[in-house]
């Protein structure tokens, strides 16, 4: 049987709305893979640094706050500067779909904005690491 | 998806079991004398007023801010001219967690959420031109609410309006900050003596200011269901009853001004009951746990807002229809404010067209749909009654199991309520994914075209001018002062005085939010949660 899938699922920023990354979190525990939850206001240097420690294979990042545009391009560079361009990136929250657009050119994987269905999410990351 | 409705299992939306129909069969345990009375009469199920909306309309209190003060000032010029009858702050997430608008954590969050203030001088720019002896204000701001509120004092002070006619509200509900939102900068204890020291001092010194607003609408936007919402809140309510109690207050100096805030949530009668429950069971615990002799302390007054939760991203203008479900499910229910969550909260912070559509939602409820008319309306139905008498028994239940706990600080160290919210956050969407619950629009009669709407966009600029302004400051203000207020309150707030007062001199001063925080996070330390899934 091949080994779970790694997940960190991060909530960065000021925002304290975790209720998504919770459910989230559950939802791809419950589909049979590892999940490691961050907790609240994680900078991108802690976000990537315990995805490195935890050797995740996907980072999930909620964002509601507006701040994406701030945070997420940082946690991509790290990710760059430390070598660790086969982490997937997805992005849940509210993302306007112009910023949408720009954070996966930017290399994001994918970016679910709300009404995002569980299914639709496991099955995403499921199929986005290789087997 | 197929909508097969006989399949689907008959729930509110908090999964509470409901029977086809409702009659005298189901009251058999409803005593009309004492679970409801007249409206304005003990327990208060009916309303706290004799003739509620007759007597008085609610306040329509549209929450708002955004960017800068300067940008805020106007919105707020506009919705007064408009016909809203309050204001309602919202500050950004930095000012929220008391940082600067230049601190490195603020980076990107400045103006976002809310209107960003960091100092005295912003807050008398928020405020110029509408005066605080006249409009009753409500700020929604918890963990640095003493010094905001020191802000808001002092600007009165400028304007020479006198403390004793201010009227308004600071949220200053903690509680619900470490079981829900978790904005919170300090530790629970510490916490505590900080919402204690504010409604010693406004029981003092602001006689018509609400000094907390006991708040279940975050507990619910968590994902809580109704009953978790009305229990949770009201025994934070007890919490901060006890720490007044054991400062030296009297019961009835200080509870008179304790409001509550209530989300109103989809399910109708669901919101109508919880409302109608949370008056009754207040009033009995205030009369007979507490000993409370004043009528005031036993009325339990709230705001309502619509559920921000359940608005959607898709089909944008649906969330017109659901905000009047829900907003006349709080004016059914009783409230004494208001706040309509506008069309396009789902995507960023309202434009001033929808927030005008959201504030002429209420409007068109108070004037001409005739529900006004008479108090309690809806009272009497078998269906809502038995919702009450239910709704009132399942949260005395979680009120008992937290007594047995020893206090809410303590449920909460043990994570009981984090855990049972989130529990019931993660059932409703399995919920939905199974399709037992239907959002029009999400998985039900989805549309191919999506109509774009106007968002509002905040500017990368406000930060920067935030910053500049920042600057300027520090540098004209009297630094020396600042030091010595600052070493004062620090001194204070290792004691066991009243902070208020040195706080006050603090703001006074022009020492920045973010100053007085960190004075404060020296002596209290901060907090971290235990993040648990």
């Amino acid at each position: 049987m091949l080994p779970p899938i790694r997940v960190l699922v991060a909530k960065p920023g000021l925002d304290g709305h975790d209720r998504g990354a919770k459910i989230i979190a559950r939802a791809l525990r419950d589909a049979g893979m590892e999940v490691i939850y961050t907790g609240l206001r994680q900078t991108p240097e802690m976000i990537v640094n315990a995805a490195l420690q935890e050797d995740v294979q996907v980072i999930g990042l909620s964002i509601l706050s507006g701040a994406h545009n701030a945070i997420v391009p940082r946690v991509m560079d790290l990710l760059r500067e430390k070598d660790m361009t086969n982490v997937k990136v997805i992005i849940g929250g509210i993302i306007p779909d112009e910023d949408a657009a720009e954070l996966k050119r930017q290399g994001v994987a994918a970016v679910f904005q709300p009404g995002a269905s569980l299914e639709e999410i496991v099955d995403f990351v499921r199929s986005s690491v290789p087997a | 998806m197929k909508l097969s409705t006989a399949a689907r299992p008959f729930t509110t939306i908090s999964g509470v079991p409901i029977e086809p129909l409702y009659g005298p069969e189901q009251l058999a345990d409803f005593d009309p004398a004492c679970d409801l009375a007249e409206p304005g009469r003990f327990p208060y199920t009916r309303g706290i007023h004799e003739t509620m909306y007759r007597g008085k309309l609610w306040t329509m209190r549209q929450f708002s801010g955004f960017a800068t003060p300067e940008e805020t000032n106007r919105r707020y010029h506009y919705l007064l001219a408009q016909g809203q009858t309050g204001l309602s702050v919202a500050f950004d997430l930095p000012t929220l967690m008391g940082y600067d608008a230049d601190h490195a954590l603020s980076e990107g969050e400045v103006g976002k959420c809310g209107v960003a203030i960091s100092s005295l001088e912003d807050m008398e720019t928020l405020f110029r031109g509408i005066p605080l002896g006249d409009v009753t204000v409500s700020m929604t701001i918890n963990s640095p609410a003493a010094v905001l509120w020191a802000m808001y004092l002092a600007v009165a002070e400028k304007q020479r309006a006198d403390w004793a006619r201010l009227s308004g509200t600071i949220q200053n509900d903690i509680l619900k900050e470490y079981i829900a939102q978790k904005e919170y900068i300090f530790p629970p204890r510490p916490s505590m003596r900080l919402v204690t020291d504010t409604i010693e001092f406004s029981a003092l010194h602001t006689p018509r200011f609400n000094p907390i607003s006991i708040s279940g609408y975050h507990i619910r936007e968590a994902g809580s269901t109704a009953v978790q919402e009305l229990a949770f809140t009201l025994r934070d309510g007890i919490e901060y009853v006890e720490w007044a109690l054991e400062r030296g207050l009297a019961i009835d100096e200080f509870a008179p001004r304790l409001s509550f805030f209530f989300n109103a949530h989809n399910d109708f009668f669901e919101e109508i009951a919880k409302y109608r429950a949370a008056r009754k069971i207040w009033a009995e615990v205030m009369r007979d746990r507490f000993g409370a002799q004043d009528e005031r302390s036993m009325k339990l007054r709230f705001h309502a807002q619509t559920a921000g939760c359940s608005l959607t991203w898709q089909q944008p203008y649906n969330n017109i229809v659901r905000t009047t479900v829900q907003a006349l499910a709080a004016v059914l229910g009783g409230c004494q404010s208001l706040h309509t969550n506008s069309l396009d909260e789902a995507y960023a912070l309202p434009s001033e067209h929808a927030v005008t559509i959201a504030l002429r939602t209420q409007q068109v409820i108070a004037h001409e749909s005739g529900v006004t008319a008479a108090a309690d309306p809806a009272g009497g139905s078998y269906f809502l009654e038995r919702l009450t008498l239910d709704t009132e028994r399942a949260a005395r239940d979680y009120l008992r199991r937290i007594d047995e706990m020893g206090s809410m600080i303590a449920a909460i160290e043990q994570n009981f309520p984090q855990r049972e919210i989130a529990n019931a956050s993660y059932e409703y969407q399995k919920a939905v994914e199974r399709g037992d619950k239907i959002i029009v629009g999400v998985n039900a009669f989805q549309s191919d075209h999506e109509d774009a709407i106007e968002i509002l966009q905040i500017d990368q600029l406000a930060q920067t001018h935030q910053a500049r302004k920042l600057a300027a400051l520090r540098a004209t203000r009297d630094n020396g002062r600042v030091r010595a207020s600052l070493d004062a309150l620090r001194r204070a707030a290792e004691g066991t005085e009243n902070t208020m007062p040195f706080i006050l001199d603090a703001v006074r001063a022009y020492a920045t939010l973010g100053e007085i925080c960190d004075a404060l996070r020296e002596v209290f330390g901060s907090y971290q949660e235990t993040s648990l899934v």
